[in-house]
């Protein structure tokens, strides 16, 4: 099932950024081992000037990460008409044993990439660029999680087999064909609201405590908040954020909430979760760097400000979450 | 926040004058980049109104179609045979079909020749589809021939031209009576083509259509899911391989885009020059270049989705019909009704844009780096 336009379109785009950081790789490894600020020579002033290309480069290559996240999961949904039993994503997903790998896959190079793009930028701020050799030696291990991406999303589409009428077959064309699992199993529903508010709640917390002192250990915290929170908040909306937008006991689904059918909610859900998790990974990263001479200010400032960004931004989830829960007609826990 | 924002403001402001001194060369490119975007989108466009045609026409079909085969061919179904199903638990309604196809040697074309069960023409009568009609010059009231496949002569009254708003699914339809169906096609008394059953709960007729295939080893249930599965899966594959086809167009169009945008004239080259040496940093001029790119890529990008849209909902995809949507001697004539998505625009975003931010990406760079004492001692 190659020849599907969106899918020859994220191949397209797994592997031009693949190619595009290989073709990175031995200059990230120049960089690495040769570069030195204060050195005046030919080589030096060589790698000064392709930093500018390969920063650029690889902005390019995570801003359209980002975008062929949010089309594989589109994609998947589109496709759950081609498949007994799929309704929506999760079947499509659960297709071959790939399709929730590479979804997985796709998500952690969305944070590494968020993560990167913020390190990139304030190194840029600095005038002797710090974090250079860092920010290179990152890259360098980002290579082989976006191969990873790339190789999964292959196996994951070579391997879709739409159950289609074939004129060689016999009788009911569909009867071979299991009935794919089309919902994920989820945690029970008071606990999970319990957990759901205890981590968001927390992840505030320790976001606005390092937005306003912007220590170090603020920041490890910070951002172990916001990934408690993020996997807390998934848990969420699969155990009961979802069940209350269906208003149905039983439609564990985290993907039917961006149909058209429940007025595309899950985009007001799903962005500010991703960017808020973003956000407060991005100022824990920054804010071990704030021993840099040159990034004493620079870094726990924009650490500050992005972990301010995430507290608001998990604040907003939570409290979309909760006016979708208020507002639905299903009555999921008797008071 | 407000800095950043203004800082890009002039940098756009910048960026567009500095286009507009270059006209020439940037229309054509611009011309170029729509033209690309204009046949990608028109292929993307007319597939996804073919398949939201066709879920349309289809929901309408009944959700089980049991045929009976013998030798692994479509058989007739003998008489009995519905009897022998009996009732199966979900079923609303089973009954047995009779059409089948007739060619008509005048104008060498085929029709599809139905009873229809719910109030059918008199016997002596037919009403035909808009596309015979038109093919054989035909109106309510006037007599059509046709001679059978046993060689007699059958002479029946258009009653009625079905309208033309069905023509997708009626353009080469021939509706008659049962009695002069089986008297013209011969038809043995008491079989019919094949069993249509309505099934109520759609999550009931996998169940269903297991339970006939099981009750009816011979038959073959088909399920409406899998014809509209198998038109969606046709679809995408010719949409596909016309994209495959245009990616050739595709990596022309990078190297043309790289061309374009390393070939840096003496003029831009002495202007990345001053700017450097009145304090632009790399940087900026990166971020002015990109900003060129962006406006170039995003003014292609509308103007070819426009034409694309226009090519394929009023003039009905003149270019690409005879490729995607298949052939007939009565072909329907339809309009499509408009039917966009956002995976579609972010797919042809991803087809179109991606690449060519690749392509200019490197040049950019170089004329970024330029030395201004260098440019300007030349």
């Amino acid at each position: 099932m190659i020849f599907q336009p969106a899918i020859i379109a994220l191949l397209l785009a797994s592997a031009v950024s693949v190619l595009m950081l290989a073709a990175a790789f031995p200059f990230a490894l120049q960089i690495v081992r040769r570069w030195d600020i204060a050195s005046g020579s030919a080589l030096q002033l060589a790698l000064e000037r392709r930093t500018y290309l390969f920063s650029t480069l690889t902005s390019l290559v995570f801003a359209t990460q980002m975008v062929t996240l949010l089309l594989f999961v589109f994609n998947a949904d589109k496709m759950s008409v081609m498949f007994v039993g799929a309704m929506c994503a999760v079947g499509t997903l659960n297709v071959n044993p790939w399709g929730f790998p590479a979804l997985y896959a796709q998500i952690a190079v969305f944070f590494a990439a968020a993560v990167w793009l913020a390190i990139n930028h304030v190194d840029n701020q600095a005038r002797d660029y710090p974090l250079v050799r860092i920010k290179y030696g990152l890259l360098m291990l980002l290579l082989p999680l976006l191969a990873t991406v790339l190789a999964l999303q292959l196996e994951y589409f070579i391997n879709l087999r739409a159950d289609v009428i074939t004129s060689c077959c016999g009788s009911l064309f569909s009867e071979q064909s299991t009935t794919l699992a089309s919902e994920a199993s989820a945690m029970e529903a008071r606990p999970a609201m319990q957990l759901f508010y205890a981590a968001l709640g927390l992840a505030i917390f320790l976001n606005t405590v390092h937005a306003g002192f912007g220590r170090r250990w603020s920041g490890a915290l910070a951002a172990l908040g916001g990934a408690g929170a993020f996997a807390a908040a998934i848990a969420g909306i699969l155990a009961f954020v979802s069940l209350y937008i269906y208003e149905h006991p039983n439609h564990h689904c985290p993907f039917c909430l961006l149909k058209p059918e429940y007025g595309y909610r899950g985009y007001l859900l799903y962005l500010p979760l991703f960017l808020a998790t973003a956000a407060s990974l991005a100022a824990g990263a920054l804010q071990a760097f704030a021993h840099h001479p040159s990034l004493r200010h620079l870094a726990p400032r924009a650490s500050q400000r992005l972990a301010g960004a995430a507290a608001i931004g998990f604040w907003l989830f939570a409290a979309i979450a909760t006016t979708m829960v208020w507002t639905s007609n299903l009555i999921l826990i008797e008071s | 926040m407000t800095h950043w924002i203004a800082r890009q403001r002039y940098l756009i402001d910048f960026t567009l004058a500095a286009l507009a001194r270059r006209k020439v060369r940037n229309i054509g490119l611009l011309l170029v980049f729509s033209l690309l975007v204009f046949a990608i989108a028109s292929v993307m466009l007319f597939t996804s109104a073919l398949r939201a045609e066709a879920a349309r026409v289809l929901a309408a079909s009944p959700e089980v179609i049991l045929q009976r085969l013998v030798a692994g061919r479509h058989d007739l179904i003998p008489p009995g045979y519905i009897e022998r199903i009996g009732r199966v638990r979900g079923v609303q309604r089973i009954e047995g079909r009779l059409w089948g196809y007739y060619y008509d040697p005048v104008v060498k074309a085929n029709y599809t020749f139905q009873v229809l069960a719910d109030n059918p023409p008199a016997p002596g009568s037919i009403v035909v589809g808009a596309g015979l009609a038109r093919f054989r010059g035909v109106r309510p009231g006037n007599t059509l021939s046709f001679r059978s496949y046993a060689g007699r002569l059958f002479s029946f009254t258009v009653t009625e031209v079905l309208p033309a708003s069905a023509e997708l699914v009626s353009s080469d339809l021939v509706l008659l009576s049962e009695a002069d169906f089986r008297a013209f096609f011969d038809y043995p008394a008491g079989h019919y083509t094949d069993i249509a059953l309505s099934v109520a709960n759609p999550l009931e007729t996998r169940t269903v259509a297991t339970k006939l295939s099981t009750l009816l080893p011979d038959s073959r249930p088909i399920l409406r899911d899998e014809v509209l599965r198998t038109y969606a899966s046709i679809f995408d594959w010719r949409e596909g391989i016309v994209l495959t086809l245009l990616s050739a167009a595709l990596l022309a169009f990078g190297i043309l885009a790289w061309d374009k945008a390393s070939g840096l004239s003496a003029e831009e080259r002495r202007e990345i020059g001053i700017l450097k040496a009145i304090g632009w940093e790399t940087g900026d001029v990166i971020r002015m270049k990109l900003w060129e790119g962006l406006l170039v890529a995003l003014s292609a990008f509308l103007t070819g989705y426009l034409a694309a849209y226009l090519h394929v909902f009023h003039f009905s995809a003149a270019f690409l019909a005879p490729v995607l949507k298949g052939w007939a001697v009565l072909y329907p004539r339809y309009t499509l009704t408009p039917a966009i998505d956002g995976l579609q625009i972010a797919t042809l975003f991803l087809f179109t844009v991606f690449p060519y931010a690749v392509a200019v990406l490197v040049p950019i760079w170089r004329a970024a780096i330029t030395d201004p004492d260098a440019v300007m001692r030349a």
